[in-house]
């Protein structure tokens, strides 16, 4: 029940907003943000699940990296920006279609990793990739990138703006009354539109498991969007502790969690980060390890567990059936659309296997844990056929 | 029926010389959704300001301390199926355990009705 000191943390453009609404705020990667507003956890997740949540996500780090000396010609500058990236991250980013974006991992030498990122080629801007990083690694993060990039090309950051997401079954039909040309975006597409006669970048895309859209927008024009956003009645504000719960649900890793400079791709259940075309030109940090791990060689891997009784938060030792510790978790709690407590943590490959029976400490005391497939909760993206 | 209250947030009603202890509706309301309640078992002894239950919400867990030393004599076994009464009827429906008090002199340290509600403001 520590009650947040607010001084040194910095604030996104709608933190006002989050105070006159009721938010509890919190510490979180720097920043004050609300974990929860007056209606509480559970009802802010259930009501993503249900509706429309909006979250405030503009502590996170996106930003553009361009060329510095575009040719024009829209394909080669493509190709010239993804070279630029592409060394420090383990995906196909030159094998990107105009408006698709891909989820994938900044990569130490040792195959750990240093971030999970979402990585798009803008449509109408050749030549410049839509870069967003997590809040509490972005300066690391857009150091390494600035650096990489030399004189090729420059890092502009965009976090000084607000990012919002829109997450919910309801969400494209709110979209359709603010941007209707947003809601042709399929899962995993990113265009620039103009809102109101700024510029604004959006995503279909989030952290939640539904469907729904991210949205940058210069900061000056936060307040307006969130106004504008909330006076639908199918939205309603959604702090941090229900975006957690959401993304657990969801089965998605989170980084500082699930995910470290110690932790590969393939441990970590996101082989499909590592593009087909990398693997085979082994060109990424850490691919002796990866590739080597892809082909058996791994001692731990991530798993979902279902936990009989108390949730095991991050910590829990995992035991075998015989009480043997053989594995932590690393992400868990309660989940409001199962009514069970939850975790994703990791183990050696002999004891992953879906069905399996093991235990997790809590207190000192074992409880019964089940090894699940992830996500817990079905993903509902809205996937556009090609 | 006098009611006593911790620093901590619990609360401890007197019935003669058993003590039926709960947390305030002023802590349910900063712990959120109640999901987990883990009881103690009854017959253990417990010294003032031992863990003696945890409150689990969505997001966190919490010790609940015992206001006094004593016995626990009964458990609120409801809340094992419904937890949410913690949040719903923290004082009444909601109570966690029952203690025979060691010592009644422990009590008048505690919190009265004024004391904790000048804490809580």
């Amino acid at each position: 029940m520590a009650e947040a000191n607010s001084e040194d943390l910095k604030q996104t453009p709608l933190y006002e907003r989050h105070v006159t609404a009721g938010g509890r705020i919190v510490p979180f990667g720097g920043y004050a943000l609300p974990v929860q507003y007056p209606s509480g956890i559970m009802a802010e997740h259930k009501w993503t699940r249900e509706q429309a949540g909006l979250f405030d996500v503009s502590h996170m780090g996106p930003s553009f990296l361009s060329l510095n000396a575009p040719s024009g010609d829209p394909e080669a500058d493509h190709a010239a920006i993804a070279a630029v990236i592409e060394p420090l991250i383990c995906g196909d980013i030159a094998g990107l279609k105009p408006g698709q974006m891909r989820y994938t991992l900044l990569l130490n030498e040792k195959g750990g990793t240093i971030d999970d990122l979402m990585v798009g080629r803008l449509p109408d801007d050749p030549g410049t990739l839509y870069v967003v990083v997590n809040a509490g690694t972005k300066e690391n993060d857009f150091a390494l990138i600035a650096a990489g990039a030399g004189d090729k090309a420059t890092l502009r950051r965009a976090d000084d703006g607000g990012l919002l997401a829109l997450q919910g079954p309801e969400a494209v039909d709110v979209m359709a009354a603010l941007v209707p040309d947003a809601t042709q975006l399929g899962f995993m597409q990113v265009r620039e539109f103009e809102w109101n006669g700024v510029p604004i970048t959006i995503s279909r895309s989030g952290y939640t498991g539904e469907d729904g859209f991210e949205i940058l927008m210069p900061g000056h024009m936060a307040v307006a969007l969130w106004d504008e956003l909330l006076a639908d009645p199918r939205v309603k504000p959604i702090g941090l502790g229900a975006r957690d719960s959401l993304r657990l649900e969801a089965g998605l890793p989170l980084y500082g969690h699930d995910l470290d400079e110690t932790v590969s791709p393939i441990e970590a259940e996101l082989g499909f980060a590592v593009s087909k075309r990398r693997r085979e030109a082994a060109d990424f940090p850490g691919a002796t390890r990866i590739l080597a791990e892809r082909d058996g060689k791994l001692s731990r891997r991530r798993v979902g567990l279902i936990v009989g009784g108390a949730p095991a938060r991050e910590g829990a030792e995992i035991l075998d059936a015989s009480g043997a510790a053989i594995g932590v978790v690393t992400s868990g709690g309660f989940a409001p659309s199962l009514g069970k407590a939850i975790a994703l943590g990791f183990v050696p490959p002999d004891h992953a296997a879906i069905g399996n029976k093991l235990q997790v400490s809590v207190r000192g005391r074992a409880q019964p844990a089940e090894i699940v497939p992830t996500p817990f909760v079905p993903h509902r993206y809205f996937r556009k056929s090609a | 029926m006098t009611t006593k209250f911790t620093p901590d947030h619990e609360y401890i009603r007197i019935e003669g010389t058993t003590g039926v202890v709960g947390i305030t509706n002023y802590a349910q309301e900063q712990l959120g959704d109640i999901v987990f309640v883990e009881l103690p078992s009854v017959g253990k002894v417990l010294k003032k300001g031992d863990e003696a239950a945890v409150v689990e919400s969505v997001k966190a867990a919490s010790e609940i301390y015992a206001p006094v030393s004593g016995t626990v004599t009964e458990v609120n076994d409801a809340l094992t199926g419904e937890p949410g009464l913690v949040n719903n009827d923290p004082e009444n429906g909601g109570w966690m355990f029952k203690i025979a008090i060691d010592d009644a002199g422990e009590l008048d340290k505690l919190l009265d009705d004024a004391g904790y509600a000048d804490l809580t403001k």
